[in-house]
C-alpha cells in the first residue's frame, strides 16, 4: 500500500507568522489570545480572539494578490509558500497533474464578504444590496473554493482540487482527503492544510448567540482554558496550515526530510445535533478506533493526543469520554493537551495547525501544554500537560476534531520506520 | 478495485420540475423552468431572470421543528435526500451503524439565511442575529442536516469547487463505497437567489443580462450572452452493487464507473486547462476509449469564450462531432453547486431510457463548433456510457463517467 509522509510545513497562526515563531510560542506555553482589536466589540459578550499580527507585504505577497485575496486566502497562500520551501520539493520538476490540492475552511472568505456586504448594503439598511458597489473580486471570496484554485495555482498543481468544508473538522478532514488521493493514487504530491479568517462582527454575533465563546473579556491572555474547572467557552482564532505530503517511498527516494507518516484517518457524524454533543463521545470514539485500525496500531502504542479541547463544557467532557472509550486503562497514561488555549479556536483551520503541532512534537521531542490549566476538572481525570511543555519522544500520535455538523474525525501520525503489524 | 459502485436512488428539484418524473418528464418537452426572478424584486439589476425551483411547499416536506433553522437551500435538500433514499428503497437501520455516510457539494452557502442575518445584526444589532445562524448558513449545512435526519453516521463530507462539486461529492462518494461502506448519499443542491447571492455573480460578469426567458442562455449558440443562474440539483444514492443486490435493491440506475478532476493552471502561464486531461483521465479510470462513449453532457457555461473551449476540448478528445453532446440546463439555468449533480442525475435517467435529451431553445451550434450538440428534440440512442463535464470558476475542472449496469 502506498504510504503518505508530511514533509514540509508552513504555518500562519496568532503569536507568530512561521513554524519557528509558531513552535516557539507553542512550547513556551505563551497564550496568543487578546481583546479583539479588528473591530470595536464592546457590542458582544464575547470580546476574545487569538489574532494574526499579519503583514501580507511583509509574508511575501505581492500587491495584487494582497488585492485579490481575503485574508484567509492570502493566509493559505503564504503557508502554501513557507512549506513547499520547508519541504525542497522542486514542483515545476514534476508532472503537475500528478500534484493535488486539499485546502479545508469552514467559514471561507467571511472577513472579506462581511466587509462587502456592509458597503453594497449600506450598513446594513438595504435589502436589496446594491450591485454598483461590488468590487471585482467579490464573486471569488463569495465561493471559497477559489482559495483552493490559488493555492494550487500557486504551487503549480493541477491534480484534483478542492476546498474540504466541514466545520471545525475540516482541517483534519482535508488532510484526510488528501492521504486518500495519495493513497489510490491519484497524486503522488498533495499541498494539504486548511485556513480561516473568521475574526468579523458576524462570527461574534454567531457564537454569541449560543454561548459558545468565553465571556471571561477582563483576562483575555488566559480566556482559553480547556480542561480547566473555570473553562467558559472556546475563544476565536484564525490563522493557517499548509503541509506538503509525499507518497512515502519517493520522498524517500529524493531524500526529503520527513517529518512523520500519516498513518491513519477516520470520519465520523454523530448524526445528533448540528452544534450539541452527548458526553460518552461515542461517535469520536468510533473515529479513532477506525484511524488506529488503519493505522493497524494498537491504542496502547499511542504517546500522545493533541486533543480538539475548545474549552467548552460540554466538549471537553465529551472527547474525554471518547479518549477513554477508545483508549481503556491507557487513556489514564497518555500525555493529551490542547493548543487551543494558545491559539485559540480557529474553525476549520485549526486541525491542520494541530497536525503541523503534532509533526513538531515528533520532530523535537517536545509535547506542547495546555495553558491556562491551573484547577483541574475533578471530572476530567486524565494527564492535559498543564502549563509546561514536557520532553518526550513520540513515535504515535493521535489528533482529534469536533465540529458543527456533528462531525467527528480521528487522525494518526507515526515514524515511518516503525515495524507494521 | 472489485467493488462496483452503483447509484440506486434519485431525488431532484429542479427549476423545470420537482421530483424525478415531472423533471425527466419537462426536460424532454423541453420544457423550461427559466422565468422572471420572483424570490425578491430584481428589477434594479440587470439580470432579472432565474430558474427557481416550482411549487415547493417547505412546509408539506420539512419537520416544523427545523424550519426556524434551515434556509430554503437546505430544505430543497433535504427533501431531495429524502426522495432519494425512497427511492433506493434503503431502511438505514437495516444498514450498519457507521455504514452509511452523506457527501454533498456547495458553493456559497444558505446565502438568503445568511443576508437575512447580516441585515439583522448590522441594522439592528447582535441580539436580533439568529441563534441557528451558527450553522445555518455554512457550506457543510446540508450534509450535517441530512446526516442527523436519516442517521447516517459513516464518513461524511462536503467539496466546494464551485460548479463542478456536485461530480466531485459523487466521485467522493465513490471512494466511500470503495473502502466498504454500503452506500452514501451524495450530490449538492444550492439556492442563492437572493440579493446578496445576486451580487456577487453580477461582479463576476458572466450572467445574462438579456430579458427574454427564451433567449437568456443559450449555452453553444452563436447568440449565446452568459448563464442564467437557477436553484436546485439532485441528490442521490451512490451504493455497493453487492450491497444493493443482497437486499433486493428494486432498480439500479447505472454505475459511476469513472471520475476525475484536475485544476487549470495560473492565468498566464502558457500551460493548457485542464478540461482534457480530466475528461481522459476519466475515461480511463472507467476502462473506456473515446469511442465507448455514446453521450457527452457538457458544463454548458453560455459564455462564449468558455463554449467554445468546451467545445474545442471535446473535438480533441472524441474527434469534431464524434459524440453527441448535449446540455439539458438550457431548460433549468445553471444551479451553482446543484447543477453538476442534476447532471449526472439526468445522465443515469438517459441511460436508463435509452434517450439523450435535447439543449431546449437552442437552434444550432455557432459556426466552427466542432460538436454534434443535440438540439430540437430528443434523440433515442442505445446508451451504454454517457460523460458528465463540469467546471468551476477558478479553474476546477470534474468528469464522471456513467454506465449501464451489466
Amino acid at each position: 500500500m502506498r504510504r503518505v509522509a508530511i514533509t514540509g510545513l508552513g504555518v500562519v497562526a496568532p503569536g507568530g507568522i512561521g513554524v519557528k515563531e509558531y513552535w516557539d510560542l507553542l512550547t513556551a506555553g505563551r497564550t496568543a489570545t487578546r481583546t479583539i482589536s479588528f473591530y470595536d466589540p464592546s457590542q458582544f459578550r464575547s470580546r476574545v480572539a487569538a489574532e494574526c499580527d499579519f503583514d501580507p507585504l511583509a509574508a511575501g505577497l505581492s500587491q495584487q494578490e494582497t488585492r485579490r485575496l481575503d485574508r484567509a486566502a492570502q493566509f493559505a497562500v503564504v503557508s502554501t509558500r513557507e512549506a513547499l520551501a520547508d519541504s525542497g520539493l522542486d514542483t515545476s520538476a514534476l508532472d503537475p497533474g500528478r500534484i493535488g490540492t486539499s485546502l479545508g475552511s469552514a467559514v471561507g472568505c467571511t472577513t472579506s464578504l462581511e466587509r462587502e456586504y456592509a458597503v453594497v448594503s449600506d450598513g446594513g439598511r438595504e435589502w436589496l444590496v446594491d450591485h454598483t458597489y461590488a468590487i471585482p473580486q467579490l464573486y471569488r471570496h463569495f465561493v471559497p473554493s477559489s482559495m483552493a484554485a490559488e493555492v494550487g495555482q500557486a504551487a503549480g498543481a493541477e491534480g484534483p482540487a478542492a476546498v474540504v468544508s466541514t466545520g471545525c473538522t475540516s482541517g483534519l478532514d482535508s488532510l484526510g482527503h488528501a492521504v486518500e488521493l495519495i493513497r489510490e493514487g491519484t497524486c503522488d504530491v498533495m499541498i494539504a492544510g486548511a485556513t480561516e479568517a473568521p475574526i468579523s462582527p458576524i462570527t461574534s454575533a454567531c457564537f454569541d448567540a449560543i454561548l459558545a465563546t468565553t465571556p471571561r473579556n477582563d483576562t483575555p491572555e488566559s480566556a482559553c482554558r480547556p480542561f480547566d474547572r473555570t473553562r467558559s467557552g472556546l475563544v476565536l482564532g484564525e490563522g493557517a496550515a499548509v503541509l506538503v505530503l509525499e507518497e512515502l517511498e519517493s520522498a524517500r527516494a529524493r531524500g526529503a526530510h520527513v517529518y512523520a507518516e500519516i498513518a491513519g484517518f477516520a470520519q465520523r457524524c454523530n448524526a445528533y445535533h448540528m452544534t450539541g454533543l452527548k458526553p460518552d463521545g461515542r461517535e469520536m470514539s468510533e473515529a479513532i478506533d477506525a484511524a488506529l485500525a488503519e493505522a493497524r496500531i494498537d491504542p496502547s502504542a499511542i504517546d500522545y493526543i493533541n486533543a480538539h479541547g475548545s474549552g467548552t463544557k460540554m466538549n471537553d467532557r465529551h472527547e474525554t469520554g471518547a479518549f477513554k472509550r477508545s483508549l481503556g486503562e491507557h487513556a489514564y497514561r497518555t500525555a493529551i493537551s490542547s493548543i487551543k488555549s494558545m491559539i485559540g479556536h480557529s474553525l476549520g483551520a485549526i486541525g491542520s495547525l494541530e497536525i503541523a503541532a503534532c509533526a513538531l512534537a515528533m520532530e523535537h521531542g517536545v509535547l506542547p501544554p495546555t495553558a491556562n490549566l491551573h484547577e483541574p476538572d475533578p471530572d476530567l481525570d486524565l494527564d492535559y500537560i498543564p502549563l509546561t511543555a514536557r520532553e518526550k519522544q513520540t513515535d504515535v500520535v493521535l489528533s482529534v476534531g469536533s465540529g458543527f455538523g456533528g462531525f467527528q474525525s480521528a487522525m494518526v501520525l507515526a515514524r515511518p520506520e516503525r515495524s507494521i503489524a | 478495485m472489485t467493488t462496483t459502485t452503483v447509484v440506486t436512488g434519485l431525488g431532484i428539484a429542479a427549476p423545470n420540475g420537482l421530483g424525478t418524473e415531472d423533471y425527466w418528464k419537462a426536460t424532454l418537452a423541453g420544457e423550461s423552468g427559466i422565468g422572471p426572478v420572483t424570490r425578491f424584486d430584481a428589477t434594479r439589476y440587470p439580470a432579472r431572470l432565474a430558474g427557481e425551483v416550482p411549487g415547493f411547499v417547505a412546509e408539506e416536506h420539512i419537520p416544523s421543528r427545523l424550519m426556524p433553522q434551515t434556509d430554503h437551500m437546505t430544505r430543497l435538500a433535504l427533501a431531495a435526500a429524502e426522495w432519494a433514499l425512497e427511492d433506493a428503497g434503503i431502511d438505514t437501520g437495516d444498514v450498519p451503524e457507521y455504514g452509511m455516510g452523506t457527501v454533498t457539494s456547495a458553493s456559497g452557502g444558505a446565502v438568503e439565511f445568511g443576508q437575512r442575518e447580516l441585515q439583522n445584526l448590522w441594522s439592528k444589532g447582535k441580539e436580533h442575529v439568529s441563534a441557528y445562524q451558527s450553522f445555518a448558513w455554512f457550506y457543510a449545512v446540508n450534509t450535517g442536516q441530512i446526516s442527523i435526519r436519516h442517521k447516517l453516521r459513516g464518513p461524511s463530507g462536503v467539496l466546494l469547487t464551485e460548479q463542478a462539486g456536485g461530480i466531485d461529492a459523487i466521485g467522493q462518494a465513490r471512494r466511500h463505497v470503495r473502502k466498504g461502506f454500503q452506500a452514501v448519499v451524495s450530490g449538492g443542491v444550492d439556492a442563492g437567489i437572493c440579493p446578496w447571492g445576486w451580487v456577487p455573480q453580477l461582479a463576476a460578469g458572466l450572467m445574462s443580462t438579456e430579458q427574454d426567458p427564451a433567449r437568456a442562455f443559450l449555452p453553444f449558440s452563436a447568440d449565446a450572452s452568459g448563464y442564467v443562474v437557477g436553484e436546485g440539483g439532485a441528490i442521490l444514492v451512490a451504493e455497493d452493487l453487492a450491497a444493493a443486490r443482497a437486499r433486493g435493491a428494486s432498480h439500479v440506475y447505472g454505475e459511476i464507473a469513472g471520475y476525475a478532476a484536475t485544476l487549470d493552471p495560473a492565468p498566464g502561464s502558457g500551460r493548457p486547462p485542464g478540461l482534457v486531461k480530466a475528461v481522459r483521465t476519466a475515461l480511463a479510470d472507467a476502462g473506456l476509449a473515446p469511442a465507448d462513449i455514446d453521450v457527452v453532457f457538457a458544463d454548458a457555461a453560455g459564455v462564449p469564450e468558455l463554449d467554445r473551449a468546451e467545445a474545442e476540448a471535446l473535438a480533441e478528445v472524441f474527434g469534431p462531432g464524434a459524440v453527441p453532446v448535449t446540455a439539458p440546463k438550457s431548460s433549468t439555468g445553471r444551479l451553482l453547486a446543484g447543477g453538476a449533480a442534476l447532471d449526472a442525475a439526468t445522465a443515469l435517467l438517459a441511460l436508463r431510457d435509452g434517450v439523450v435529451p435535447h439543449t431546449a431553445g437552442v437552434g444550432a451550434p455557432a459556426a466552427g463548433y466542432p460538436i454534434d450538440l443535440v438540439t430540437g428534440a430528443p434523440r433515442e440512442a442505445d446508451l451504454r456510457n454517457a460523460l458528465v463535464l463540469a467546471r468551476g470558476h477558478g479553474g476546477f475542472n470534474a468528469a464522471l463517467v456513467v454506465s449501464r449496469t451489466a
